[in-house]
């Protein structure tokens, strides 16, 4: 039975900075965000000074000078640097990876004997090739390989590496006790509450309710993740549901595809599909990841995976600024002469729209561009997926095409819409 | 001293040139018999582990007699285990320093290739810190401009 592990790279962004300062070592470090407003990431020391996470930065800038804590500016282009070396690093120790986030992968294990051994010398590998400290989860789903991830980095005894396998099931049922039901995976803060309600605080709670009654209360989403916490595998790689964290829009070809216009026109699918999500929940992304990879049971083949993430300047849900930074993305990892088996779009450190603070030398985002995206969100929804795209979305060039009656319609990439009208015959003329 | 650290291109596209096999480019046979012959990836030649290099510029005139000076940039290698005689990217007092690597005996040090400096003894007790292993030196001559 294949195992699934969860390995992440602990305080990211602060070991990122700390990869490359070698006087931090062991010393306090915060990371601040865009415009330096609050904190992002914080050491293992800065926890223990009690600095929470994402409070405003002039909350504890008194206490940062009180303790020597080094603060830092977020720097985007080093974390995507480091997290596409620690991917490529995690990922040759796994049969299949999926990138979940900047600084989260999941693998899937196979055969492997001592466990422990292993992945502590996944753990070595990481931080010995790219610096950073990472933590390893393992479980038979992949829910219960994040719990226990969880449970690596709360127990120091763990030593950042922990399976549930290790345990009795006396002890583990012990563990499942002490763990809160919003830690587990999938069970946001809202659900967490209403289970409360229900006589539900533990992830034993959970794990112990009944399935048919956590479906009819919620929906099979939940449903699953009681499954996954008995051991009974329902999610895949890379076939999680969105989250408020992260968006991935990816998927398999089903031909292996050679030539960089194919993948393009599938990345901009996927970065418009991803984009869309991004709208429907009111958020914007300020990191575009796009990743490229060939067949894994294409043993003779040329193996490859690419994985790279663009910050954008301004965060944003608009489609064409996503599909744009998505395909400079492409650009940069594509290879030729490699057959490639699957592309796809991550959008990562999304919050709510027009929360973020804008940079002042850049230019600001053409306001009149969300209206032609809610224009675009509206007749989708009324006409079907992918109805509505912008010009230079795959659906022409060989990439299937979602909408059942096509129409060609587009609009134009780098125009402001103007005007719309709807023809006698259905077609959608956009005129920029 | 480390001056700047620099990201390698993620998938850096292949620039195959064109290498000249024939040593002496003098007389006859005409070096341009084994043009084509082989071909360089400069990028394949100084890296072997792309996700464990890193690129950084020194300063200083500590390494000279091993051919690194002020302003080349240094290839590092973090996945390689560092071995007597290597030159290493190492961490002294907190500062980034290249020395070459001393490891015989009960004697570990890091010691400089240039008379004007001293040795750095590591003494009992004392961990040494190597941050990467040194594979590689780009120097530039004239910049090239484009």
């Amino acid at each position: 039975m294949p195992l699934f592990a969860l390995v992440d790279g602990n305080s990211f962004y602060a070991s990122c900075e700390r990869a490359f300062r070698p006087d931090l070592i062991g010393r306090s470090i915060v990371v601040l965000s865009n415009n330096d407003g609050c904190v992002v990431a914080r050491s293992a020391e800065a926890k223990a000074l009690g600095i929470k996470g994402f409070v405003p930065f002039f909350e504890i800038r008194e206490m940062c000078e009180r303790h020597g804590v080094t603060v830092f500016s977020s720097n985007y282009a080093l974390y995507g640097d480091m997290s596409r070396r620690m991917m490529q690093v995690i990922g040759s120790w796994g049969i299949e990876q999926e990138v979940y986030s900047v600084d989260e992968s999941f693998i899937t294990l196979d055969g492997i004997a001592d466990l422990k051994d292993y992945a502590t010398r996944l753990r070595a590998d990481v931080l010995q090739r790219v610096g950073i400290p990472t933590c390893v989860g393992i479980g038979p789903t992949k829910t219960l390989a994040k719990l226990a991830n969880h449970v690596g980095k709360k127990f120091p005894k763990a030593a950042g590496v922990f399976s549930w396998d290790w345990l009795t099931p006396e002890w583990r049922d012990k563990l499942m006790a002490r763990i809160e039901v919003g830690d587990v995976w999938g069970v946001g803060r809202r659900i967490a509450e209403k289970l409360g309600t229900m006589g539900i605080h533990t992830a034993l709670d959970l794990q112990r309710a009944d399935p048919r009654d956590i479906k009819r209360r919620f929906n099979v989403v939940v449903e699953r993740t009681v499954a996954e916490l008995n051991g009974i595998s329902c999610l895949a790689l890379e076939d999680v549901a969105p989250n408020r964290q992260q968006i991935i829009a990816s998927r398999s070809f089903a031909e292996l595809v050679g030539d960089v216009d194919t993948l393009a026109s599938a990345i901009s699918h996927h970065a418009c599909r991803a984009a869309e999500k991004l709208r429907q929940q009111q958020s914007e992304a300020r990191m575009v990841g796009a990743s490229v990879r060939t067949n894994p049971f294409r043993e003779r083949d040329a193996q490859y995976t690419g994985w790279i993430v663009v910050p954008l300047i301004h965060p944003s849900a608009d489609s064409t600024v996503i599909a744009h930074a998505a395909l400079a993305g492409l650009h940069a990892i594509y290879r030729e002469g490699i057959s490639y088996k699957k592309a796809g779009v991550v959008l990562t450190e999304i919050g709510p729209q027009g929360l973020e603070q804008r940079d002042l030398f850049a230019p600001l985002p053409d306001p009149r561009r969300a209206k032609v995206m809610a224009v675009m969100d509206r007749v989708n929804a009324e006409y079907g997926t992918g109805c509505l795209a912008g010009a230079g979305v795959g659906g022409l060039d060989g990439f299937q095409l979602l909408c059942g009656q096509p129409l060609p319609c587009f609009f134009c990439a780098h125009g402001v819409l103007i005007s719309c009208s709807f023809s006698a015959n259905g077609l959608l003329m956009l005129c920029s | 001293m480390i001056t700047a650290f620099f990201c390698p291109d993620a998938s850096p596209p292949r620039l195959a040139i064109p290498v000249f096999t024939s040593l002496v480019p003098a007389g006859f046979p005409s070096p341009a018999d084994d043009y084509l012959e082989s071909v360089l990836d400069l990028n394949a030649l100084l890296i072997a582990d792309p996700p464990a290099t890193f690129m950084v510029r020194v300063t200083g005139d500590s390494m000279v007699g091993a051919g690194i000076g002020s302003g080349d940039i240094l290839v590092v290698d973090r996945g390689l285990t560092p071995a007597h005689g290597d030159i290493v990217l190492a961490i002294v007092d907190g500062d980034f320093t290249v020395k070459r690597l001393h490891k015989r005996g009960t004697r570990i040090a890091l010691i400089p290739e240039n008379k004007a400096y001293n040795a750095i003894e590591l003494h009992d007790g004392q961990e040494l810190q190597v941050w990467g292993v040194v594979t590689g030196c780009v120097k530039q001559f004239k910049q090239a401009s484009r």
